[in-house]
């Protein structure tokens, strides 16, 4: 099940990315998005993370792209002009992400026997939940970090009020 | 039981999809694609986070993508009232028009 569940949804999270790219309009690109961000929550899931896979659904693919959606919408943004680009995104950048790719697999590649294998579901024992023993930590070694953070989330709507508002 | 899913595959996975992210943003010459692109980079490198979490068995690889979610969510909102307020006064999302610190 597992090889079936990374097959198909890895597969279109690819897919999903590769339509990312290769659309031209703005909101076919989010919807496409929209597709990687759901087929990574089934993988993060099949990894045993099942509160994550929650909030992927609900936190990216709920709340950030219905944000991405919004603003396309609200600008209007029609279909990108093709123009010729910067030269140095061409000649440096598309080596340089291959080179990236290559690398990170080869490291992968070498070291597969070291990385091991999954099983569906993941390590949790059957007695505590992936929810309550990421909330445990949460909420007693990471309170600080956990609290700073609703510090940034207010920091972050005040700018966007501040940088959206009209100029008088 | 049935095959089982090597780790590497899963952190092969991540890679493409990064490698895809990083051409899309370079790429792509509208404003909001390419902050879209940055969200596909984040998500790649969530996912390597999960799965070394179930690689060591360890949750602080969850716990750290929470964190990343939660600056992303920051980061999408700070961003998009930037792009709404470079439209205002350039009245264009083409990144080949938005030059001004450029000239």
């Amino acid at each position: 099940m597992q090889l079936a569940l990374f097959i198909i949804f890895g597969g279109l999270a690819v897919l999903g990315a590769l339509n990312l790219l290769l659309q031209r309009h703005p909101i076919n690109s989010a919807l496409s998005l929209v597709v990687v961000m759901m087929s990574l929550a089934v993988l993060y899931w099949s990894l045993g993370a099942e509160f994550l896979a929650a909030s992927q659904v609900i936190v990216y693919s709920g709340a950030i792209m219905v944000f991405f959606v919004f603003v396309i919408m609200l600008l209007n943004a029609g279909e990108e002009e093709r123009t010729t680009g910067s030269r140095a995104a061409y000649i440096v950048g598309f080596p340089g992400a291959a080179a990236i790719f290559c690398l990170l697999t080869f490291v992968f590649l070498s070291e597969r026997k070291a990385l091991g294998y999954t099983n569906v579901g993941g390590y949790l024992n059957h007695v505590t939940s992936n929810i309550s023993e990421i909330s445990t930590i949460l909420f007693t070694k990471l309170l600080l970090p956990f609290e700073v953070t609703s510090v940034l989330i207010l920091v972050a709507i005040l700018g966007a009020v501040v940088l959206a508002r009209k100029e008088q | 039981m049935s095959a089982q899913v090597p780790v590497a595959a899963y952190l092969i996975l991540a890679a493409v999809l990064f490698s895809i992210g990083v051409a899309a943003f370079l790429i792509k010459r509208n404003l909001i694609t390419i902050f879209m692109s940055i969200e596909l980079m984040l998500n790649a490198v969530n996912l390597t986070f999960v799965a070394f979490a179930h690689m060591w068995h360890q949750v602080a690889g969850q716990i750290f993508v929470f964190f990343v979610m939660v600056v992303a969510a920051a980061e999408a909102a700070v961003g998009l009232a930037i792009i709404i307020a470079i439209f205002r006064t350039r009245e264009t999302l083409n990144v080949d028009q938005i030059d001004l610190m450029k000239s």
